[in-house]
């Protein structure tokens, strides 16, 4: 065996990973005062499994560059090996090379949660400035660290919203929140005496608000809208807040594409108590689907309802402004089961990467991005009219994404698109039957207008190879 | 001169420039300049219209007041200095019991980067995909093969939601049953996420007390476990560092009920590539990828929980899962009795890229070594603070050793002072006041990255605080000088809570 293969034990080299060469081994052993390491694992007893694990490895860092490239090469992947419009709660946006950079910090990057304040100031500063961020996107007054990623926010923000009603026991939800954030909803709430009813949508491919103000009554915790809705549609949140508040319920606005923050009216300018979503957009890579970043913003009164960590000002034994994490009597570690949540951790580093990308776009910056991708969709949508058999499904408001109909089957036009390098979008029957001749385009400004080009041209070859066919 | 100055300033200290631009780095919002910026946005491209024609009216906001104006650089030098504030596992011992900080290879963060992997779409067509589903299959039969269990579900976003994931699955089994179990077990020992998850899952939690050795009583469990009970949630090693050694014996107590046994897997480090939970009776177990495997903490997440299940709940996993058929790998929803989606899409697909790479980095005989120079560890430390610091439990030490400020506290010296003067020293604390059955603990788990040399360091300045705190117990109580803050009066912070900065001139 050439490689440093740590099995030869006290003779060979150790493992680049581990420290504790030979020497260090005989002079530790003696110091403890036991012959062999062995020995402290002596309360395993016949648990020890007996024959070698089957593992690969060792590998040496260009031995694993190579396995990982090979899996890498399997991939077809937008913007590198096809051009996309894929967006349902994932969208693919510049990411300043600072971002990665930064994060790359062995001081951000190598730091455990922020719970002793002295030594770990630069990242309470950074989650308090992303608490900040999120406040001022959303319009609201207090957000906290980060949750998971947009799914599991919406399930804790719906939680969220029964501790603060307590005695009720319905929650409304429209059918144009993202499948899967509903699906999460139904998971959690399947153990905890919850009646989820779940609203369908008008013309326009908003939320139906005669069926929503039916719905709602006096039982009702919260109403839940996500705007632009999974169909793409802005669909805003005043209507469906102002009738959660004639009966005494929250109104929870969600959240899947947290660009249109910078464009859209916020939340709390809608009447919002609270708002969650997806923070992908703001620097994640699309990564497969995660890590991505959950947040959850919410009026000063309800603070102390909310799951998840927060940061928060103080100042230190000399008087000098201080960051710490607070409020941590909601948390589990202090709580145990009658904790907000049995969130442990956020997603500090996602939180710290949007952080950076939200102060390089700036005031400006995201506004103007914001502006170019609904310019950018706007353009794709009256470039349909092109095509023969795409129409827009619904005639509301869009962003960066919108409902295609199909005069063909969708599962068809995909593949045949996909077969010439363009990934058309996702479709939509999976997960609303009633609409299996219809799909999701979105557009940023990673898409440039030659991407639409490459779209009608394949579409329109694809026309001329079937015509053959239809004769 | 400041209290700070006098402690630990050398000689000439006062020649010292106070106000270093890089040491008062405010936040990136009090350095925010009207008309500056840090990206350049692309044009459309495309023949805009005006923005009334595309959106309603009252659907637009304005311009948000107070987001930064900052340019790249401004924003580089920013984290940059923050950055620094930081005391980090690059620079030194990091001995956080339960948290297991030890060393994140950079090789597995150039492997999530790779542009195919981190540039892959979730919701593009398997066909498009194989190389990541390859990923996910080749880290599960690693995972399944460490852990002997049946199968492993990917998804959970951290060690908590995997928790939860597996705590439902042993509802979702009883309930199939046709059973009504309202409790789960949990001993006092355990971390604050076991109750919170069997809470979140419907049950009610029954403590059960540790014995003198800090492990469970047998007899306890015999009279706990009853038909009621829909699973023991246990930590092995536990959270005092010591192992289970009856574990087959409180498997069978459990499953002789019809309960499972779910081992929290916080501690898989101190055995991992040793033996496997799976065969000592383990009916679920979630890993923290970000301990045992290596991933970044990054400051707090973010982690990945992968969950491991028993034939017998297999049925019950999350969905989807990955599987393989003559045309290659796709993701399955077909699986009638999961207990649904716990979350978006895949799972933490970047931090999984990680953990299998760290895995294929060690091989078999490395995480073999892994548990034993990170037990061997511990346990030089605890011979080396034996003689200064109490040891409420005195079982054999595994991967963590834990203290208490017994010896020190009459001397009006807390675990919390000790912890604070250890930053003067240059390291970061050990877990303080966990596990809970320990007055003012100190849980030490130094990791098997850790080399001699710097465990020599750390078991001089503790030997050198306890010194301290018996000539000048002040100088202790008054620590931490040497960082970048003194310390933080954490009760003003929760009485009257600052959660973000306001533009100037406008209302809290």
């Amino acid at each position: 065996m050439a490689k440093n293969d740590s099995s030869k034990g006290p003779d060979g080299l150790t493992h680049r990973l581990l420290s504790t060469g030979a020497l260090d081994l005989q002079e530790m052993l003696e110091a403890i005062g036991v012959d062999s390491v062995d020995r402290l694992f002596e309360c395993l007893g016949d648990l020890a499994l007996d024959r070698p694990f089957d593992l690969p490895g060792p590998l040496s860092d260009g031995e694993l560059r190579e396995y990982f490239q090979r899996l890498d090469a399997m991939n077809r992947v937008p913007g590198r090996d096809m051009v996309s419009f894929l967006g349902a709660g994932a969208y693919r946006h510049d990411v300043p090379s600072a971002v990665d950079h930064l994060l790359l910090r062995g001081e951000f990057l190598t730091v455990y949660t922020p719970y002793q304040p002295e030594v770990t100031q630069g990242t309470l500063q950074a989650i308090f400035e992303f608490q900040t961020l999120v406040s001022l996107l959303t319009g609201l007054d207090v957000a906290n660290a980060s949750l998971y990623e947009g799914a599991s926010a919406f399930t804790e923000a719906v939680l969220m919203a029964d501790r603060i009603q307590k005695k009720r026991k319905k929650v409304v939800v429209s059918r144009t929140i993202h499948p899967q954030y509903r699906a999460v909803l139904r998971s959690y709430a399947k153990n905890l005496d919850l009646e989820i009813v779940e609203i369908g949508w008008d013309a326009r491919g908003a939320t139906d608000a005669e069926a929503l103000a039916a719905a709602v009554d006096e039982e009702t915790i919260c109403v839940a809208v996500q705007s632009p809705n999974y169909f793409g549609v802005v669909e805003g949140w005043q209507t469906a807040a102002e009738v959660a508040h004639e009966h005494g319920a929250l109104s929870i606005a969600v959240v899947a594409e947290a660009l249109s923050l910078a464009l859209l009216e916020s939340p709390g300018a809608a009447g919002c108590d609270i708002a969650v979503g997806e923070g992908q957009s703001f620097g994640l890579p699309l990564s497969f689907g995660g890590p991505y970043l959950g947040f959850l913003a919410t009026r000063d009164k309800h603070k102390r309802a909310m799951p998840g960590r927060l940061a928060g000002q103080t100042v230190d034994s000399e008087g000098e402004r201080a960051w710490v994490l607070t409020l941590s009597t909601r948390e589990q570690h202090i709580r145990r089961e009658k904790a907000t949540s049995n969130i442990c951790t956020n997603q500090a580093l996602c939180a710290l990467g949007a952080t950076i990308y939200l102060s390089l776009y700036g005031k400006r910056g995201l506004r103007r991005l914001a502006e170019v991708n609904l310019q950018r969709a706007a353009a794709l949508r009256r470039r349909l009219v092109e095509t023969d058999g795409l129409s827009a499904a619904f005639d509301g408001p869009v962003f960066n994404e919108l409902t295609v109909r199909s005069a063909e089957p969708v599962a068809r036009v995909l593949r045949d698109l996909e077969e010439a390098g363009v990934l058309a979008g996702v479709p939509l029957g999976p997960d609303y039957p009633e609409l299996e001749d219809c799909f999701l385009m979105a557009v940023t400004e990673a898409n440039p207008p030659a991407d639409v080009d490459r779209l009608l041209r394949a579409l329109e070859e694809r026309t001329h190879h079937q015509e053959p066919a239809a004769v | 001169m400041t209290d700070r100055e006098t402690q630990t300033a050398p000689a000439g200290a006062d020649r010292r420039v106070p106000d270093v631009a890089w040491r008062n780095e405010g936040l990136i919002f009090e350095r925010s300049r009207p008309g500056r910026i840090g990206v350049t946005v692309a044009d459309s491209g495309v023949d805009e219209r005006p923005l009334d024609e595309l959106l309603p009216a009252g659907l637009v906001r304005d311009e948000i007041e107070g987001m930064p104006e900052v340019s790249e650089v401004d924003v580089m030098r920013h984290f940059t200095r923050i950055s620094r504030k930081n005391y980090a596992l690059d620079l030194g011992l990091y001995p956080l019991g339960s948290c297991t900080m030890k060393y994140n290879p950079r090789i597995n963060e150039d492997m999530a980067r790779l542009p195919g992997l981190a540039g892959s779409h979730p919701l593009q067509p398997a066909s498009t995909v194989q190389g990541n589903l390859a990923l996910f299959w080749a880290l599960e039969k690693a995972l399944i093969e460490l852990t002997g269990l049946a199968r492993v579900s990917l998804h959970p976003a951290a060690g908590a939601h995997g928790e939860f994931a597996g705590i439902l699955m042993a509802r979702a089994a009883v309930d199939a049953r046709g059973e009504n179990r309202k409790y789960v077990l949990i001993p006092d020992s355990a971390h604050g996420t076991n109750p919170a998850s069997a809470h979140f899952a419907g049950f009610e939690v029954q403590e059960l007390l540790s014995n003198e050795r800090g492990t469970l009583d047998l007899g306890d469990l015999e009279r706990a476990m009853t038909e009621d009970v829909a699973a023991l949630m246990l930590t092995v090693p536990n959270t005092l560092g010591v192992f289970e050694d009856h574990i087959r014996e409180i498997a069978e107590i459990v499953h002789g009920k019809g309960g499972f046994l779910y081992c929290d897997g916080a501690n898989f480090n101190a055995f991992v590539g040793k033996a496997r939970p799976g065969d000592m009776g383990v009916d679920v177990l979630h890993m923290n990828l970000h301990k045992t495997f290596t991933t970044p903490h990054g400051g707090g997440g973010p982690g990945a929980g992968p969950v491991g299940v028993a034939p017998e709940l297999v049925p019950f996993l999350p969905v989807p899962t990955v599987e393989k058929d003559e045309n290659g790998f796709y993701l399955s929803h077909d699986r009638p009795q999961s207990i649904g989606r716990i979350r978006s899409f895949h799972g933490q697909f970047g931090m999984l890229v990680r953990a299998l790479s760290y895995i294929m980095a060690m091989g078999p005989e490395g995480l073999k070594r892994v548990a034993e120079y990170a037990v061997l560890n511990a346990n030089y430390i605890r011979k080396g603070l034996e003689p200064h610091y109490h040891l409420p439990y005195d079982a054999p030490s595994m991967h963590e050793v834990v203290f208490s400020d017994k010896l020190q506290h009459d001397l009006g010296v807390s675990t919390m002072d000790i912890a604070k003067r250890l930053m003067d020293y240059g390291f970061h604390p050990p877990t303080v006041y966990f596990p809970l059955i320990v007055s003012g603990a100190l849980m030490i788990e130094p990791t098997e990255t850790a080399g001699k040399e710097e465990l020599d360091h750390f078991i001089e300045a503790m030997v050198a605080i306890a010194k301290e705190a018996e000539e000048d117990p002040e100088l202790v109580k008054g620590a931490p000088y040497t960082t970048p803050v003194r310390r933080c009066d954490e009760a003003q912070a929760a009485r009257k809570p600052v959660l973000r900065w306001r533009p100037e001139g406008e209302e809290e």
